[in-house]
C-alpha cells in the first residue's frame, strides 16, 4: 500500500464541477468554493448549470444541476474546458457529466446512491460504477450520505436534515484536496442556519475533511498558491450583480434616480431582485404586469426626468419591440437590457446563447437604430451598463445592453471601482427658451440630440408622441421630405456614439494571418486560445467588441488588416453577417448553438483549421 | 410660476384632427374649463394618451404631454406619477385602448391606486380605423368586420374599473356639459386612481350610440343620477326610481306621491364595491343608466406604499458604497 504524501503538492489551476439533484445544495457548494478561493487570493470563474425545472424529479437526468469553477494561480477567464475533479451525488449526474471529465481526472461518487433504486431512476441497465464505464478515470467511491448521517447523528437533527448536510461532507473532502481553509464556511454556517442545523452542517464538514485526509483512495492533497492581482477591495460578482450595481451607480454619476421596470423572466429576473435591494440608494422597482408595462414605465419614469430602464430575455424583449421604436422616435434616454437565453420561442430559458444580435440591432418596424453594446463577463457589466446610460442621455436615444444567460449567472473577482474616480454622466436640461420664440423640442445640439425639457418647467410645454414629428418643432408631420430628412437625423446621431466610444486595441499584432473576432460573454474562451497561439508563435490576434452597432470607426481598417478574419459567436453567425453587410469582407465563422458556451479548445481547434487552410493557399501560390 | 385664469391659455396651437362634431370637442372644452380652476400651473400638469381618436387629446392642451403607444398610456403614466409625484397626470384612453389592447395596465394601474386621472371616452367603435366594433359594441351591431352583426358580449368599462378595485369611478356623457364638468373637477381633486367612463357619440361610425342618455326629449327617463346621500330617482316627472329588491335592482314607480318601495340611497364611500357593480351593470333599455360619482373612497397611493427613498447625493454616494462593499470582501495590497 503506498504511503499517503504528508505535504499538499503545489498546482496552477484545477476545474471541479459539482453535480447532482437541483434540491441537493449543488449551488452552495460551488459559490463557497469560490468564495473561500477568493479569500484565499485565487482567481476563479464559475459556471453554474441548472435545468429549468425548479424540482425536477429526483435522481432523474432532467433534474441534474451542476457547478463548475477553474481556480488558478494565475490569471483564469473560463470556468474552464475539461473537468479535474467531478463530484457526483448520484448515478444521473454521473452519467449525464461525465464526458466533460479528462482521462485520468477524478471522481467522487455518493456510493450510498447507486443502489438499485438510484440506477432505474437514472435508466441505467447496469451500475457504472461496476460496469467498466469509470476505467478511464480515478474513482473515488465515498460513501457520502451514509457517512453524513453518522457525523451528524449527536446533534439530533432530523434523519431528512442529516441527508440535507450532504453537500457540506462534499465540501470537506473538495477543501481537504484543494487545501481550502474552512473558517469562512465554517462562519457562513453559523450565519445562516439555526444552531442544530449549524452544527450538523459543520460536523459534516469535517467529516468530509476527514475523509479526505485518511482515505487511501486520494494518495495526496494540492495547493493553489495565490494570484498576483491589481491593488484594491475585491468581492465575487455575477454579472446580474453587476448589472444592478451599474444601474444604480450610473444614475447617480447622472444626479437622477433610477426607475427599473421589470417582468420575471429567466435568466434576468435577479436584476430585479438585487436593485430591489438598493432601494436605500434612490433605486426605485416596478415589477410589471408584463414586459410590455414594464419598458413603458420606464419611458414615461425618463419622460420625467429619472434614468428609465427595464431588463429581460430574447422572449420579453420581443414584446417590448413596440415600445423600444417609440424610444427611439420619442428620442428619450433609456436602458434596454437583454439577458440573452437559448432561443427562439421560450427555447432554452436557462441556457446561453448569443442568437438576440439582430433582434437588438434590427429588430423594430421602421427605421429604427439604437446604439447596441454587450458585456465581455460578469464584471464588465458594471462598466457596460454606465457606459450605455452615458451614451443614451448624450445622445438622447434607447440603448441596448446585451449579456447572456453564461455572463448573468457566472461569478469572478471584482476589483470594486471607487465611486469618485468614476466619471460623472453630465445632463443638461433647459430652462427656458431664448427670445419669445416657441420652444422647440426637436431642435439639435452638436451630436444631433434634442433636449431632454422636463415637465414642470414653465414656458416649455411641449407634446411628444410616436407619430412622425417636424424637424425642430416636433409637431405632427406627414411631410415626406421631413420624414426622411428625420429617419436620416435619427440615424446619424446614433453614428454620433462611434465618437464616444474609447479607441479599439487588438490583442496582438495589428496584422497578420488570422483575427478571431469576439463579443459578449465570449471572452473569456477566444482570449485564453488566442494567448496560447501566440505563445505558441501563431500570427493570431483577438478583437473582442463590446460596440456593436455602431461598429467603432477603425474596425473596417483593421479587419482588413488580417488575410482571415473568424467571428467567433453562440450563433449561426449574426455578426458575420452584419459584418460582411457593412465592410464587404468575407469573415467566416465559428459558431455554437448548443445553449453551451465556447471551449477554449473549440477556438483553438478553429484556429489551427485556419492556419492550416491559410498555408495550404500559401503553398499553392508559392 | 404662471397664473392662468382662462380656458384659453390651455389652449395648444395644433390645428384639431377630430372630425366635425364629434362627441370629443365637448370633452376637450370642459377640461379646458376646468383646468384653470385647479390651481396648478400648466407646466405641471401631464396629459398621457394611447393610440385612437381620443389619444389626440393631450396635442390640444398647452401642458405636457405624451402620446403613447397603443393600449400603453396606464403603464407610462405609472412610471411618471412615481418618479415625479409633484405632477398632475391624466390619462386619456378609448373604449378599443383602455379595454381592449389595453385593458390589463388599465386593471393593473386601478389596483395599485397610482395617483392618475383616467379618462376613457366610450364611442362602442374603432374610429381612427375606420369603424370595426370595440370591445363595449352591443351585441348585433354592424361593421366594417361584423357585417352580420358582432356577436361578443360587451364589456362593462365601469364592472372593469371597480373588478380593479378602482378607488374612485364615475361616469359622464360628453354633451351633458355641466355634468361632466362637476365629474371631472371631482376626478381632479382625488387621491389616487380615479377612473371616468365618458359616453362618447361617434357621428362618423357609431351615430347616436347614446341618444337615449344624450337626447334633451327622453334622456330623463333613461338615465338616473347618482349623488352621494341621496335616492336614486329618475324620469320626467321624477316619478321612477331604482330600488333594491332581493339580490335585484328594479325600476319602481310612485303611486300617489308615495313610494311602494324604498329607493336606493347612494353611498359613493362604501367601502364594498358590490352596489356600486349592480349599478353600473344598469343597461338601457331594461333599466335606467346611472351617471355620476359611483364610488370615491379613501387609501393609500401606490406611492405612499413604495418603499422609495430620496437620498441626498451625498449621503446616497455613502451608501451606495456601502452595498458595493458589502458581502465579504478581501483587500489586495
Amino acid at each position: 500500500m503506498n504511503q499517503k504524501a504528508t505535504e499538499p503538492e503545489d498546482t496552477k489551476s484545477v476545474v471541479i464541477r459539482i453535480t447532482g439533484d437541483s434540491g441537493d445544495g449543488i449551488q452552495l457548494v460551488g459559490a463557497q468554493t469560490a468564495l473561500t478561493s477568493a479569500l484565499m487570493g485565487n482567481d476563479f470563474s464559475t459556471f453554474p448549470d441548472y435545468p429549468a425545472e425548479i424540482r425536477a424529479p429526483k435522481g432523474t437526468t432532467n433534474g441534474v444541476s451542476g457547478f463548475q469553477i477553474q481556480i488558478a494561480s494565475d490569471h483564469v477567464a473560463t470556468p474552464g474546458d475539461e473537468v479535474d475533479v467531478l463530484v457526483a451525488f448520484n448515478p444521473a449526474a454521473l452519467v449525464s457529466n461525465l464526458g466533460q471529465l479528462k482521462p485520468q481526472g477524478t471522481v467522487v461518487v455518493d456510493v450510498d446512491a447507486f443502489d438499485a433504486r438510484g440506477l432505474r431512476t437514472a435508466k441505467l441497465e447496469s451500475n457504472p460504477l461496476e460496469d467498466g464505464s469509470l476505467d478511464d478515470f480515478h474513482l473515488v467511491e465515498a460513501p457520502i450520505t451514509s457517512q453524513t448521517r453518522l457525523a451528524v447523528k449527536e446533534t439530533g437533527v432530523s434523519h431528512k436534515a442529516a441527508t440535507q448536510s450532504r453537500n457540506f461532507f462534499a465540501i470537506g473532502i473538495l477543501f481537504w484536496l484543494y487545501s481550502r481553509d474552512p473558517e469562512p464556511t465554517l462562519n457562513y454556517i453559523r450565519g445562516k442556519f439555526d444552531e442544530t442545523i449549524a452544527k450538523a452542517n459543520e460536523a459534516a464538514l469535517r467529516a468530509g475533511w476527514n475523509f479526505g485526509e485518511t482515505t487511501e483512495a486520494f494518495p495526496r492533497n494540492f495547493n493553489l498558491p495565490a494570484t498576483t492581482v491589481q491593488p484594491g477591495i475585491y468581492r465575487n460578482i455575477t454579472g446580474n450583480e453587476a448589472l444592478a450595481y451599474g444601474l444604480v451607480t450610473a444614475a447617480h454619476l447622472s444626479g437622477r434616480e433610477l426607475f427599473y421596470g421589470a417582468y420575471p423572466i429567466t435568466p434576468a429576473s435577479s436584476i430585479l431582485h438585487k436593485v430591489s435591494q438598493l432601494s436605500d440608494c434612490g433605486a426605485r422597482t416596478f415589477q410589471a404586469e408584463d414586459e410590455i408595462a414594464a419598458i413603458c414605465a420606464a419611458i414615461g419614469a425618463s419622460f420625467g426626468g429619472a434614468m428609465g430602464a427595464t431588463g429581460s430575455s430574447g422572449p420579453g424583449i420581443a414584446l417590448k419591440t413596440e415600445a423600444i421604436g417609440y424610444a427611439v422616435m420619442l428620442e428619450l434616454p433609456l436602458l434596454i437590457i437583454n439577458v440573452q437565453r437559448g432561443g427562439p420561442s421560450t427555447g432554452l430559458p436557462t441556457k446561453v446563447e448569443q442568437t438576440d444580435l439582430f433582434q437588438a440591432v434590427m429588430g423594430r418596424n421602421g427605421e429604427a437604430p439604437l446604439p447596441v453594446l454587450a458585456a465581455s463577463g460578469p464584471g464588465d457589466c458594471f462598466d457596460t451598463v454606465v457606459e450605455a446610460w452615458r451614451l443614451a442621455c448624450k445622445l438622447m436615444t434607447p440603448v441596448m445592453v446585451l449579456s447572456d444567460a453564461y455572463t448573468a449567472n457566472g461569478a469572478e473577482p471584482w476589483c470594486i471601482p471607487e465611486l469618485s474616480s468614476l466619471e460623472p454622466i453630465d445632463v443638461q436640461h433647459p430652462t427656458s427658451v431664448p427670445g419669445s420664440s416657441p420652444f422647440q423640442p426637436y431642435a439639435r445640439n452638436d451630436f444631433l440630440a434634442r433636449p431632454w425639457a422636463l415637465p414642470g418647467t414653465p414656458g416649455l410645454t411641449h407634446r411628444i408622441g410616436g407619430i412622425e414629428k417636424e424637424d425642430g418643432s416636433g409637431n405632427i408631420s406627414y411631410d415626406p421630405i421631413n420624414h426622411e430628412k428625420m429617419v436620416h437625423l435619427r440615424a446619424k446621431k446614433v453614428e454620433m456614439a462611434q465618437q464616444l466610444y474609447s479607441s479599439t486595441t487588438v490583442f496582438g499584432e495589428s496584422a497578420g494571418e488570422l483575427l478571431i473576432l469576439s463579443w459578449g460573454g465570449t471572452l473569456g474562451a477566444c482570449r485564453e486560445a488566442a494567448v496560447k497561439a501566440q505563445k505558441a508563435g501563431r500570427s493570431v490576434s483577438h478583437l473582442h467588441l463590446r460596440h456593436l452597432n455602431p461598429f467603432p470607426v477603425e474596425l473596417g481598417n483593421i479587419l482588413r488588416s488580417f488575410k482571415t478574419v473568424v467571428a467567433a459567436e453562440l450563433n449561426d453567425g449574426q455578426l458575420r453577417q452584419l459584418l460582411r453587410a457593412e465592410f464587404l469582407i468575407d469573415v467566416q465563422g465559428l459558431n455554437k448553438v448548443r445553449g453551451e458556451p465556447f471551449l477554449v479548445r473549440d477556438i483553438t481547434k478553429c484556429i489551427e483549421v485556419h492556419l492550416s487552410i491559410n498555408n495550404t493557399s500559401h503553398r499553392g501560390a508559392a | 410660476m404662471s397664473v392662468l385664469q382662462k380656458p384659453t391659455d390651455f389652449t395648444s396651437d395644433q390645428e384639431i384632427r377630430w372630425c366635425p362634431g364629434c362627441g370629443d370637442f365637448a370633452i376637450l372644452a370642459q377640461m379646458k374649463k376646468l383646468l384653470p380652476t385647479l390651481g396648478i400651473p400648466p407646466e405641471d400638469i401631464v396629459f398621457v394618451s394611447g393610440i385612437g381618436c381620443s389619444s389626440r387629446f393631450p396635442y390640444y392642451l398647452e401642458t405636457y404631454g405624451i402620446h403613447g403607444i397603443h393600449g400603453r398610456a396606464p403603464a407610462l403614466a405609472t412610471g411618471l406619477a412615481r418618479m415625479r409625484p409633484d405632477l398632475q397626470t391624466w390619462v386619456v384612453t378609448g373604449d378599443g385602448d383602455g379595454l381592449s389592447i389595453g385593458c390589463s395596465h388599465l386593471i393593473h394601474a386601478l389596483r395599485r391606486n397610482v395617483n392618475i386621472k383616467i379618462l376613457l371616452f366610450n364611442n362602442q367603435i374603432y374610429g381612427l380605423t375606420k369603424g370595426q366594433f370595440s370591445p363595449t359594441s352591443p351585441q348585433g351591431l354592424v361593421t366594417g368586420s361584423t357585417p352580420k352583426g358582432t356577436v361578443h358580449e360587451p364589456l362593462n368599462a365601469l364592472s372593469v374599473a371597480l373588478a380593479g378595485k378602482a378607488t374612485f369611478v364615475a361616469r359622464s356623457v360628453d354633451t351633458n356639459a355641466k355634468h361632466l364638468g362637476e365629474v371631472l373637477r371631482r376626478a381632479a381633486l382625488h387621491r389616487g386612481s380615479a377612473f371616468v367612463e365618458i359616453y362618447q357619440n361617434c357621428h362618423i361610425y357609431n351615430d347616436g350610440a347614446f341618444d337615449y342618455a344624450k337626447n334633451a326629449k327622453i334622456k330623463a327617463n333613461h338615465v338616473v343620477e347618482l349623488n352621494h346621500g341621496e335616492p336614486l330617482i329618475f324620469g320626467t316627472e321624477q316619478d321612477l326610481a331604482v330600488g333594491l329588491n332581493g339580490p335585484r335592482l328594479e325600476t319602481i314607480k310612485q303611486r300617489g306621491g308615495e313610494w311602494a318601495d324604498k329607493p336606493l340611497i347612494h353611498d359613493e364611500t362604501n367601502q364594498d364595491s358590490s352596489l356600486a357593480q349592480m349599478i353600473a351593470q344598469m343597461r338601457h333599455p331594461e333599466m335606467p343608466e346611472a351617471i355620476g360619482v359611483f364610488r370615491a373612497i379613501k387609501a393609500p397611493t401606490h406611492n405612499d406604499l413604495m418603499p422609495d427613498q430620496s437620498p441626498t447625493t451625498k449621503e446616497r454616494a455613502k451608501r451606495l458604497k456601502k452595498q458595493l462593499t458589502s458581502g465579504q470582501t478581501w483587500t489586495v495590497a
